[in-house]
């Protein structure tokens, strides 16, 4: 073997350095990390050294032009003694508690309807999904009109169904109807996610564990209780934490329909920030509130490596 | 119960009536949108007229007004070129990082495998204030071309993510086999597991042309002038005006700025449905 291999290793010293290039890219230490530098460069660049500056800016008295100072947790803490600030808090945990709550149960319901044999179920799916792929700044200008305090459509088929007074609320301009407007378009919007995600979970739970529970006389509901809903649990925990990162962190939706108004009663984390940081120029005090967002991603993406992926990552 | 179960076309009808409110919900907005930008104004702002329906003639007045009286078409071009690139971009970038994570082994790979999906989780409100002075300071600001460059931060994390799942699914053998044909692992890549995973990639292209045409926190921050901003932006910001007259408009902006999306929605329906699914659960 051994005087064998010598011609071998000594031609392959002479060969040029095409093939000796192309020989080191077979090789997956060396391949493997050329292949993910440029995305590795992109991440570094955009991603994370911006996130690196969003600390710094949260921890300083950065203004638009205007050179900075360490200010140390002071933006944090005195966000935290102003109205506005805890108003957005509150207002952040209601719009994702309710909004991932009735996508939830709607979307399971839903889910379970679509299983069923339909007539043109491609295009009752096509239509169920609509409202994920259209731009949201533009459907929700729609809604934007279905709420409008004169012409509301919304109020006019309430009226004559008899569901409510005339004039019917004014949606966008009375706390708690703006909150609930803000709600049902992101539910409207954000529905189609759950309802297609938990279909495919449905549809891979084995036929025989239904077949095998009748057998053993369970009723519909109790096949529900018992075989769909355990078996569907690690779909509904990926769908749920993936929706609440992304619900939490809206922007869309409540920029158009009420701008945070009124009185702030809508106001997200993310408009405010963007009101602070850009409109009024303090950056740094926009940065810290939009870090605010960081616990909740930490909790998710810690969720998500820990109990659903299970694998290397 | 008993005269139900016996004809199952009646349980089936009872399905579809379930089904029937969701459907609303879902399709309503886009109906009174397009009715809303077809309307002539008499009618549009006439408190007593049936909002559901057009009893007057229909116009497409407000369409003509948006199309040669703003700047709508110069908005939508800039929309195509962002998305375009961005979407190309992001695609190469992210196939190849993909491929390199599926099948490759090497040092470090995991970290940058979790590095991946937690860029992924990562929402586009929490960076855009930082973001806003990078692409200050790279002489980008009022310009698309600070959307090129920072859509790619979105996109490449759910190109790769994607393409992982679908690269997964090729088996090693194909790729071996041609291996030890003598090709090289680049060769195997582009001549067999690219070929096999075409659906996978025009999915991963249909989602982040999605993506990136729907994009709209990082369009309104990074750009503002007339000729820079994509169709979202101008039809949000620029076509509301101080009289409430607008909506006519406001509605034909939103049905036009949505077309493509619907164009290709229409024809790759499946592709969504499948990827939205793969997205999440893969």
């Amino acid at each position: 073997m051994a005087i064998g291999t010598l011609p071998a290793a000594r031609a392959h010293a002479r060969l040029p350095w095409r093939a000796r290039v192309s020989e080191a890219l077979d090789r997956e230490r060396i391949l493997g990390p050329l292949l993910i530098t440029p995305a590795l460069i992109l991440i570094a660049l955009l991603v994370a050294y911006p996130f690196c500056m969003a600390l710094y800016f949260a921890m300083s008295n950065a203004f638009i032009g205007r050179p900075s100072h360490f200010v140390g947790l002071r933006n944090f803490i005195n966000l935290w003694d102003a109205d506005i600030f805890r108003q957005t808090f509150q207002n952040a945990f209601v719009f994702t508690g309710i909004s991932v709550a009735f996508k939830l149960v709607l979307g399971i319901s839903l889910a379970l309807l679509l299983n069923q044999t339909l007539w043109f179920t491609r295009m009752i799916r096509g239509a169920v999904l609509l409202p994920w792929v259209i731009p949201t700044a533009l459907s929700t200008l729609g809604w934007w009109w279905m709420f409008n305090s004169l012409y509301s459509v919304v109020n006019w088929t309430g009226i004559h169904l008899g569901i409510l007074d005339p004039p019917g609320p004014n949606w966008l301009g009375q706390k708690y109807y703006a909150m609930a407007a803000v709600i049902t378009v992101n539910v409207w919007r954000g529905l189609p996610f759950f309802a297609i995600t938990i279909l495919a979970g449905l549809v891979a739970i084995p036929k025989e564990l239904y077949e095998a529970a009748e057998a053993d006389g369970a009723s519909a509901p109790a096949r529900f209780w018992h075989v769909t809903l355990p078996l569907l649990k690690p779909v509904l925990a990926v769908v749920v934490l993936f929706s609440t990162i992304f619900t939490f962190s809206d922007f869309n939706i409540v920029y158009i329909l009420t701008h945070g108004g009124p009185i702030n009663a809508t106001h997200l984390f993310a408009t405010l920030s963007r009101q602070v940081g850009i409109d009024t120029g303090r950056i740094g005090e926009g940065a810290a509130i939009s870090l605010y967002l960081f616990p909740l991603l930490v909790l998710v993406v810690w969720a998500q490596l820990r109990f659903v992926r299970k694998q290397a990552y | 119960m008993a005269t139900v179960a016996k004809r199952p076309w009646l349980r089936k009808a009872g399905r579809h009536l379930l089904l029937l409110p969701f459907l609303i919900f879902a399709l309503f907005p886009f109906y009174h949108m397009t009715l809303t930008s077809l309307k002539q104004d008499r009618e549009l702002y006439d408190r007593y007229a049936v909002p559901l329906l057009i009893v007057q003639a229909p116009t497409l007045e407000h369409y003509s007004k948006l199309l040669w009286d703003t700047e709508f078409l110069t908005w939508t071009k800039n929309s195509l070129l962002v998305t375009l690139l961005a979407t190309t971009i992001s695609l190469v970038i992210g196939t190849v990082a993909a491929y390199a994570l599926a099948r490759l082994r090497f040092f470090g790979f995991a970290t940058f495998g979790t590095g991946i999906f937690v860029t992924y989780l990562v929402p586009t409100s929490l960076l855009f204030l930082p973001l806003a002075q990078v692409v200050n300071w790279l002489g980008l600001a009022d310009s698309k071309w600070a959307l090129v460059l920072t859509y790619p931060t979105f996109l490449v994390p759910f190109c790769t993510w994607l393409l992982m799942g679908y690269f997964r699914t090729v088996p090693k053998e194909v790729e071996e086999c041609a291996m030890v044909d003598g090709a090289t692992r680049i060769q195997a890549l582009w001549r067999i597991v690219l070929p096999i995973a075409i659906p996978g990639l025009v999915c991963a292209a249909l989602f982040a042309f999605t993506l990136s045409w729907n994009e709209f926190i990082y369009a309104l921050t990074f750009t503002s002038s007339s000729d820079q901003i994509t169709a979202s932006v101008g039809v949000t910001s620029e076509l509301i005006r101080g009289d409430i007259y607008f909506w006519g408009e406001l509605m034909a902006g939103a049905v036009l700025g949505s077309v493509p999306i619907v164009v290709l929605y229409v024809f790759f329906l499946d592709y969504y449905v499948s990827g939205l699914t793969a997205g999440a659960i893969k």
